[in-house]
């Protein structure tokens, strides 16, 4: 029984290990050999998108977009005001009338093996399953909080990141799992995201740090920020940048790590830590980051769009001064180009981001926006 | 429906239940009604029946399969002479079964050992057998020998599983209690039922009294993933589905019940429509017709099959002892001249069936699967209760010929006692037998205002029957004190509305339900030992003292009220749970059999799952000490619950 376990996961894990490498080939498609493309010009050939925006004024239930998921040709939305679908050109919005825990829809994850989307609320966790949402509450079920900040979907484990620790949902059993101080090294249980894979799951903690836990031996390990909450940095790269840990994604081995004071790489070994003041990074308020792979990594902060190509970094966001859309690239010696540009993100304020092919989508505090990739 | 295996083991105890409900009955009160048990003798109750459930044409239409529950074997038999070919054993109380397209393999679906018989339909061998998931019961293969997709009723889902190795891909929410499939004609997509409604979404004012919703769960065989769900408004039981040869027209067999008027109101129509929902092409919107005429209802509907040349839709009514045979063209004439209600039912209308229900021929006890063989011409039916199939001249709507299984010919007293939980002869219009309520011998999912203290009144969840023996008083209340009297007085009187039982058929009914058999709990590891969560969950459940020390009443402990094999003690409480429209407080424990699979919760209902009766409707700490707990900790106490 073991074997075919294995053997099922196995099978299942492989296509999706291909899924994630094939979409991070086309993400970079243009830009595969960055240091080529550093030789050839003067400023390093980052990708370069023409961004459409959706707003209330085109369809979307709410400017307020906190999510975004991309399922193939759809594309979901959780807005503060329900959860949006856009397929064939057209949105299509659920609301707690149709069975949705709360019209705040703060997270997303599809489960790519049945085609199901979670989507954690302010209330809840819903699960949408061909038109059916059915609702999981801390009264209902056994999830620890209402509050669903994140939500992962690994194999027949929903992971699910709460403010009062994180769970896992067996889907064959039926069962809950609880993580908190009681079981876990977690100190603080706001718990802001979780990454799920069927090796390795992580958990970002509000307050702390960053939580591992290894699906074979079932053990626990925390990484801290060696300065506790001094907020200063006594060595670069010495651990976890801080403890206010929000967003965290596990791509190939590769542990990114957002947090309100700048973000992290972990490979295992060596930490690699971004602030504003050595890396591209427009801000080190940062509140969603998503690998694409072991190299590459996309950044949502409260001042725009960035993205780590692994040398440089290259910045989308209407002007902070005067809305104007502004495109900037960073090369590895640190120099700041300008490219011009006639289109931004809707919003400086980033919150979710997801991949489209080489397309990219991006949630933000006034609009919903989708990148499309330029030759 | 008893199991071959417990019959042995069990003869006993029937012969001490034989002889206690013939001084039930009052011995000598025999009086000789053709239906009732041949004899009183108790060896005759360990008879090996083979209860055909379902039946199979091959593809050529020279044989066909019956898969025998009981007997837990499929019958292959000569479709021209009728003789056995061969007897193949299979695992524990098979439910479902299916050909590959290609006609060489033919799989079936053991339920109570979790497992699937693959067999070569060449050398008639069990090839394989596969583990699968919860209660397995409906499975068909796609059309390119690729996946196999098998309906888990218990974990109320369809898992798709590689065709070749029986490997499990991953499984697809489907209703609640999935259990059956149909893969359309051209091999696209895959219907799914189930036969409890889904949970409700919002509860209403009262918590208790929302009309049930289920689905026809939609799978798109090209991706292996849901598509879409057809909503089944005020629908709860819904089993069997096909289609016609085009792929046009699909109608599925159903129960309508109308659980929030009293049911004792049967003379105004106000226990069930039996109904079919078509949906499909040539209807567009799905629309939902009733079988019943109005002085014979159709109860308790199950398989369905449509003629080759789409002229007739033939259903098997479990209650009723009949198949109805619907004229398509008729039906689809009523279709479009009657004006459409807005719900798109016609469930009301008890002169809609005179309109396309030309034919109501009567078969055996109990007629579930039936198959039309390729040309359309003959209908095969499987009594499950008579062990006979009764073979049907489609040109005549005559039973040509009764073909009986080789099986016993007497009628044990467990035998009569469940043909006479099935039938709905007993009732007033013939609208209900038990089993209209307790699917399968089991529970329906819903609440039922049951008796004519107004309406809306004392509104009660309806309860499983596994392992309830010896655990009297019966009702919510406590108010019958034991089986006979719960399905004796109470249910004529207020249920059949109609003459009563004699006491022999009573004391064979109250046999059978005694002897219900409790399904493996699929929540106990093998050995029963438990899991962490559930070692956690029964420290609670056994405890005395609360987290801060104090000593918990005796009657507030979890263990105190639930104690015993069944966990009840039997004794009425009031744990805090009564509502305005409520006659009274004080219920009896409730037992915790299966309890995982029985939402919803509480007397009325009003609790949706597990959690909700302590994170609800328990704030003062009435329906036991539970206010301490932690979340993890009631976590736990519930993953111990549903081992029990």
């Amino acid at each position: 029984m073991k074997k075919l376990l294995t053997l099922t996961m196995i099978l299942v894990a492989a296509p999706c290990a291909f899924g994630a490498a094939t979409a991070a080939q086309q993400a970079a498609s243009g830009a595969q050999k960055p240091h080529a493309a550093q030789a050839a010009s003067a400023a390093p050939q980052m990708p370069r998108f023409r961004f459409e925006n959706f707003t209330t004024a085109n369809g979307l239930p709410d400017n307020h977009v906190y999510s975004v998921l991309v399922d193939g040709d759809r594309i979901w939305a959780g807005t503060e005001n329900g959860l949006a679908v856009y397929e064939n050109k057209a949105w299509k919005t659920y609301t707690t009338k149709d069975g949705l825990a709360h019209r705040a829809v703060l997270s997303l994850a599809l489960d790519k093996r049945t085609g199901d989307v979670w989507a954690g609320t302010m209330a809840g966790l819903s699960r949408i399953s061909g038109g059916r949402i059915d609702t999981y509450t801390q009264l209902n079920s056994g999830l620890s909080n209402d509050v669903v900040y994140g939500v992962s979907v690994e194999e027949e484990n929903v992971w699910v990141a709460t403010a009062a620790g994180g769970c896992k949902l067996n889907l064959r059993t039926g069962q809950w799992m609880l993580y908190n101080e009681r079981n876990t090294p977690m100190t603080e249980i706001w718990v802001y995201g979780v990454s799920a894979t069927p090796t390795k799951v992580y958990y970002a903690v509000w307050g702390s740090g960053l939580l591992e836990y290894d699906q074979k031996t079932g053990r626990w390990d925390k990484y801290d920020d060696p300065d506790g909450e001094n907020e200063m940095v006594l060595f670069k790269d010495q651990g976890l940048i801080h403890e206010i840990v929000t967003s965290v994604s596990y791509v190939d081995n590769i542990v990114w790590v957002a947090t309100y004071f700048g973000d992290s790489r972990y490979d295992g070994r060596y930490w690699h830590n971004f602030l504003t003041k050595d890396s591209g990074l427009p801000s080190n308020f940062t509140n969603v980051v998503k690998g694409l792979d072991s190299k590459r990594a996309w950044f949502g902060t409260d001042k725009g769009l960035a993205y780590y190509d692994g040398v440089n970094w290259a910045v989308y966001t209407p002007s902070l001064k005067d809305g104007k859309p502004e495109m900037t690239v960073r090369d590895a010696q640190g120099k700041v180009t300008p490219v011009a540009v006639t289109t931004a993100p809707a919003h400086n304020y980033i919150l979710g981001i997801d991949f489209q092919g080489s397309d990219i989508w991006v949630a933000t505090a006034k609009g919903l926006s989708h990148g499309i990739r330029q030759p | 429906m008893i199991l071959r295996s417990q019959i042995g083991a069990r003869t006993a105890l029937v012969t001490a239940l034989t002889l206690l409900s013939a001084a039930f009955a009052g011995v000598g009160l025999w009086t000789g009604r053709t239906a009732q048990a041949d004899s009183r003798d108790s060896a005759t109750d360990a008879l090996d029946y083979a209860s055909p459930l379902e039946v199979l044409f091959s593809p050529d239409d020279t044989r066909f399969y019956v898969l025998c529950q009981q007997s837990e074997e499929i019958r292959v038999l000569d479709a021209a002479s009728y003789a056995v070919i061969k007897n193949i054993p299979v695992g524990r109380v098979p439910r479902g079964f299916s050909l590959s397209p290609d006609g060489t393999r033919l799989f079936v679906t053991n339920t109570w050992d979790d497992t699937l018989s693959v067999i070569d339909t060449g050398s008639l061998a069990v090839v394989a057998t596969w583990p699968v998931g919860a209660e397995p019961s409906g499975v068909v293969e796609d059309r390119s020998g690729k996946r196999l997709y098998v309906a888990n009723r218990i974990s109320s889902d369809i898992a798709v599983l590689d065709a070749q190795t029986g490997v499990e891909e991953k499984r697809l929410l489907g209703g609640r209690g999935t259990s059956y499939l149909t893969l359309s004609p051209d091999g696209a997509k895959i219907y799914a039922t189930h036969i409890y409604p889904n949970a409700s979404k919002q509860p209403t004012d009262g918590g208790n009294r929302s009309v049930p919703e289920s689905e026809i769960t939609v799978i798109d065989v090209a991706r292996a993933v849901v598509q879409d769900r057809i909503p089944l408004h005020a629908v709860a039981g819904v089993f069997h589905a096909a289609f016609s040869a085009d792929g046009r027209l699909g109608a599925v067999a159903e129960y309508h019940p109308k659980n929030l008027v009293p049911l004792a109101h049967l003379e105004h129509g106000g226990a069930f429509a039996y109904t079919l929902t078509l949906f499909g092409a040539d209807v567009g919107k799905p629309v939902e017709l009733p079988l019943d005429e109005l002085e014979r209802y159709a109860s308790q509907p199950f398989g369905v099959a449509i003629a080759p040349d789409k002229s007739r839709i033939y259903v098997t009514c479990g209650g009723s002892e009949m198949v109805k045979v619907v004229d398509i063209h008729r039906l689809m004439q009523f279709i479009r001249t009657h004006p459409r209600p807005q719900s798109g039912s016609f469930a009301q209308d008890l002169s809609a069936s005179g309109n396309y229900v030309v034919a109501s021929i009567a078969v055996g006890h109990n007629p579930r699967g039936l198959a039309l063989s390729n040309d359309g011409s003959k209908l095969i039916v499987a009594n499950r209760l008579e062990d006979t199939l009764s073979v049907i001249d489609t040109r005549t709507n005559r039973v040509a010929s009764t073909i009986p299984m080789a099986g016993p010919k007497k009628i044990s007293v467990l035998r009569h006692g469940e043909q006479t939980f099935y039938t709905a002869r007993q009732s007033f219009q013939g609208q209900i037998g038990c089993a209209s309520c307790h699917i399968d011998a089991t529970f329906d999912g819903l609440t039922w205002d049951l008796e004519p203290d107004g309406f809306g009144r004392d509104i009660v969840d309806n309860k499983m029957l596994e392992g309830i023996k010896d655990i009297g008083p019966y009702k919510w209340n406590g108010g019958n004190p034991d089986i006979p009297t719960e399905c004796g007085p109470r249910t004529e009187k207020y249920f059949w509305r109609s003459e009563q039982y004699d006491n022999l058929t009573l004391a064979d009914l109250a046999i059978f339900i005694r002897n219900i058999p409790t399904r493996p709990n699929r929540w106990k590891l093998p050995g029963y030992e438990l899991t962490p969560a559930q070692e956690r969950g029964k420290a609670l459940f056994d405890r005395a003292v609360d987290k801060f020390g104090k000593p918990i009443a005796e009657y507030n402990r979890c263990s105190y009220c639930h104690s015993g094999r069944a966990g009840t003690n039997r004794k009425l409480f009031d744990v805090g749970t009564r509502k305005a429209t409520d006659n009274s407080g004080m219920l009896k424990s409730a037992p915790l059999t299966e309890i995982a699979q029985t939402a919803p919760y509480l007397h009325d209902g009003s609790a949706r799952t597990l959690e909700e009766i302590w994170t609800v409707f328990n704030p003062e700490d009435k329906h036991g000490r539970t206010n301490d707990l932690t979340k993890d900790e009631l976590n736990d106490l519930i993953e111990y619950l549903r081992t029990r």
